[in-house]
C-alpha cells in the first residue's frame, strides 16, 4: 500500500511544474502590460495617428516632436529590402540541399548554416561596418555606404540561416510518394522539383519567409551599425535610414525614466511588437495550416 | 528549345551555383576577421582590463562580464524552461492552459531582442530596483532564452520511446519517478544541445544587456549580481561606432574572441545534434 505523503509529493511536483509552465504566460503578460503602461503616455502627448505618421522626431527639442514615420519605412525598407534577397536565395539553397545535393554536402552545409546563425548580430554589425561597407562604398562609388542597401545586404545575410532551415524541412517533408509518381510519369527531376515539390510545400515556404522577414524586422545592432541612423524619409535605397530598432537602442541611454522621451522609445517598442505579433500571427495561420513542418524548428 | 535534360542540369547548376556564391562569401569575411583578429589575442590582450579610454589594454573584463551573464542566464532558463517542457509533455494533455501555453511561447520566440531589453529595464532595473546590473541582464537574458530551451527541450521528451513510460509505469514506478530516472536521461543529450543553443545566442546578444546590464568600462569584476558589467558583445559595439581611436587590430581580437566563444558553444551542439541524426538515420 502506498504511503499518502508520497501521494503529496507527487501532486506537489505536479503542480509545481505547472507553475514553473505558467511563468511563460505570466512574462508575455508583464512584457504586454509593461510596454503599455510606460510608452501610454506618448500617445496621449502626441496622438496614436500622429506618433504613427508624423515626419518629425525631434525628442530634445523645445517643444519635443514624436513622430515615428521615418523610422517605420526605415524598418519596411530595410525588411523587404532583406526579404526580397534572402527568401529567393534561402529557399533556392534549401531546395539545392534538399533535393540534388549528396548527403556528405548537405550535412556539412546544415552544420555550417547553423554556426552562421550562431553568429551574434553585433559581430554581423561589426563586418558589415569594417568589411563590407567599404566594399559596396568602392564598388558603387557612394559617398557612404552606410544606407538601407548596406542594411538590407547584411540583415538578408542573418536572414538566410532561417529561411534555408525552415524551407529544407518544408521540402523534406514532402512525401516520397509524390516525387516518385511525377517521375514515374517521365518528368525529370527539374521538372518534379518545381511542378510537385515545391507547390506541395507552398505553405511551409511561406512560413519559412515570414519567419525571415520577423527576424529581420526585429534585429537591432547590425541595423544600428551599418544603416547610416539618419533621421529621414529616405528617397532611395542608397540614402541612409533609422530603424524603429536602431533608434531605440541609439536613444535609450539619453532619457530619464518616465520623462516623455523615454514613454516614446516605449512607444516605439509597442510599435514594434505589434509587427512582429502580426507577422508570427500570420506564420501561426500557415502553420496550423500545415501540420507537417514543425514550429519548433524556427527557433 | 532546350532539351528537359539540359533544362535540368540548367537548374540545378544555377541553384548550386547560388548555394556557392552564400556561403563562400560569408566564410570567407569570417575567415578574413580570424586572419586580422588573430595577432590582437596577446596574453595582455586577454588577461588586463583596458587602459587609456579602451584605446589599449586587454578586454579581460569584458570576457568575465560576458561569462558571468551565461551562468546567470543558465541559471533563469534551464529550470525554468525544461521545467515547463517537462509539465508539456509528461504531466499535462492538451487544454486550454496548455494552449495558452503554447501561444505565449511561440510569441515570445517572435519578441525582438531590443523590446526585451525595454522589457528588462522597465521590470528589472526599474520596477524591482536591481539596477543596471548582472541580476537585471540575467534575468533578462534568462527570458529571451525561455523559448528556445522550451521547443528544443519539448523535441527530446517527445523523441523517447512511450514504450519506455510505459515499462516504467507498469514496475509500479511513479510519474515522476519514471520522468526522473527513465525520460530525462535518455533525453538529456538532446535537452542539452539545444541548451547550449540557446545560451550561446544569449551570450552574443547586445540590445537586451545595453539597458540592463552592460557599461563601456569598469576595471572592476563583479562580486555580486548587484554589479555592472562590461560585456564582449556590448564592448565590441562600443569601440566600434562610439569610442574614438581604438585601433582596428583591438577591435577584431575583440570580436575574434566573442566569436570563439558562441562559436564553440554551438560546435559542441551542431557536432551532437549531427551525430544524433546520422546515428538515428543508420
Amino acid at each position: 500500500m502506498k504511503t499518502r505523503l508520497s501521494d503529496y509529493y507527487e501532486k506537489g511536483i505536479k503542480y509545481l511544474l505547472g507553475l514553473i509552465a505558467g511563468t511563460s504566460i505570466l512574462i508575455l503578460f508583464l512584457i504586454f502590460f509593461l510596454l503599455f503602461r510606460e510608452g501610454i503616455g506618448a500617445f496621449h502627448y502626441v496622438g496614436v495617428l500622429d506618433f504613427i505618421f508624423g515626419t518629425k522626431w525631434l525628442p530634445v527639442s523645445e517643444p519635443p516632436h514624436f513622430g515615428a514615420l521615418p523610422m517605420i519605412i526605415g524598418s519596411i525598407i530595410v525588411t523587404l529590402g532583406a526579404g526580397i534577397i534572402a527568401i529567393p536565395a534561402g529557399i533556392g539553397i534549401a531546395v539545392y540541399l534538399a533535393e540534388v545535393a549528396p548527403r556528405s554536402v548537405r550535412e556539412i552545409a546544415k552544420a555550417v548554416i547553423e554556426l552562421l546563425a550562431g553568429i551574434p548580430s553585433v559581430v554581423y554589425g561589426f563586418l558589415g561596418l569594417t568589411v563590407l561597407a567599404p566594399i559596396i562604398k568602392d564598388l558603387l562609388d557612394l559617398p557612404s555606404a552606410l544606407t538601407a542597401f548596406t542594411a538590407a545586404l547584411v540583415l538578408a545575410i542573418m536572414a538566410l540561416p532561417t529561411v534555408v532551415s525552415i524551407s529544407e524541412d518544408a521540402l523534406d517533408a514532402v512525401p516520397r510518394e509524390y516525387r516518385e509518381a511525377s517521375l514515374a510519369l517521365g518528368a525529370t527531376k527539374w521538372e518534379t522539383t518545381v511542378k510537385i515539390v515545391l507547390p506541395s510545400a507552398r505553405s511551409g515556404l511561406m512560413a519559412a519567409s515570414m519567419l525571415g522577414l520577423g527576424r529581420a524586422v526585429g534585429e537591432t545592432m547590425a541595423v544600428l551599425m551599418v544603416a547610416g541612423n539618419a533621421m529621414i524619409i529616405p528617397h532611395s535605397i542608397f540614402d541612409p535610414v533609422r530603424t524603429i530598432t536602431a533608434n531605440i537602442a541609439a536613444e535609450m541611454g539619453e532619457t530619464v525614466q518616465g520623462g516623455l522621451h523615454y514613454q516614446a522609445l516605449f512607444g516605439l517598442g509597442i510599435i514594434l511588437f505589434t509587427i512582429t505579433f502580426v507577422i508570427n500571427l500570420i506564420t501561426d495561420l500557415i502553420f496550423t495550416k500545415t501540420s507537417s513542418v514543425k514550429r519548433g524548428a524556427s527557433l | 528549345m532546350m532539351s528537359k535534360r539540359l533544362k535540368e542540369k540548367a537548374g540545378f547548376g544555377a541553384l548550386a551555383v547560388l548555394t556557392f556564391m552564400a556561403v563562400v562569401p560569408v566564410v570567407s569575411i569570417i575567415g578574413y576577421l580570424i586572419w586580422i583578429g588573430w595577432p590582437a589575442l596577446t596574453w595582455e590582450f586577454l588577461t588586463q582590463p583596458p587602459r587609456k579610454f579602451l584605446t589599449e589594454g586587454g578586454i579581460f573584463p569584458a570576457i568575465i562580464g560576458t561569462m558571468a551573464l551565461t551562468v546567470g542566464t543558465i541559471l533563469v532558463a534551464l529550470p525554468l524552461g525544461i521545467g515547463t517542457a517537462i509539465y508539456l509533455v509528461e504531466y499535462s494533455r492538451e487544454n486550454f492552459f496548455t494552449k495558452l501555453i503554447r501561444i505565449a511561447i511561440i510569441n515570445l520566440a517572435g519578441v525582438p531582442s531590443v523590446v526585451y531589453g525595454l522589457f528588462g529595464m522597465g521590470m528589472f532595473v526599474l520596477t524591482l530596483g536591481l539596477g543596471r546590473s548582472l541580476a537585471a541582464g540575467a534575468l533578462t537574458l534568462g527570458i529571451l532564452t525561455l523559448p528556445i530551451i522550451i521547443s528544443t527541450a519539448e523535441e527530446a521528451l517527445l523523441a523517447v520511446p512511450d514504450s519506455y513510460r510505459y515499462a516504467s509505469l507498469a514496475l509500479g514506478a511513479t510519474r515522476w519517478q519514471t520522468v526522473r530516472r527513465v525520460v530525462l536521461p535518455v533525453a538529456l543529450p538532446s535537452i542539452l544541445t539545444g541548451a547550449i543553443l540557446g545560451i550561446g545566442r544569449a551570450a552574443g546578444e547586445t540590445a537586451p544587456i545595453m539597458f540592463t546590464a552592460a557599461v563601456v568600462y569598469t576595471p572592476r569584476l563583479p562580486d555580486s549580481v548587484y554589479d555592472q558589467v562590461m560585456a564582449l558583445p556590448y564592448h565590441l559595439y562600443a569601440i566600434s561606432t562610439e569610442v574614438p581611436n581604438v585601433s582596428q587590430q583591438m577591435a577584431f581580437g575583440a570580436a575574434l574572441v566573442l566569436l570563439a566563444i558562441v562559436g564553440a558553444m554551438n560546435l559542441v551542439a551542431v557536432v551532437i545534434r549531427t551525430k544524433m541524426r546520422l546515428k538515428r538515420m543508420r
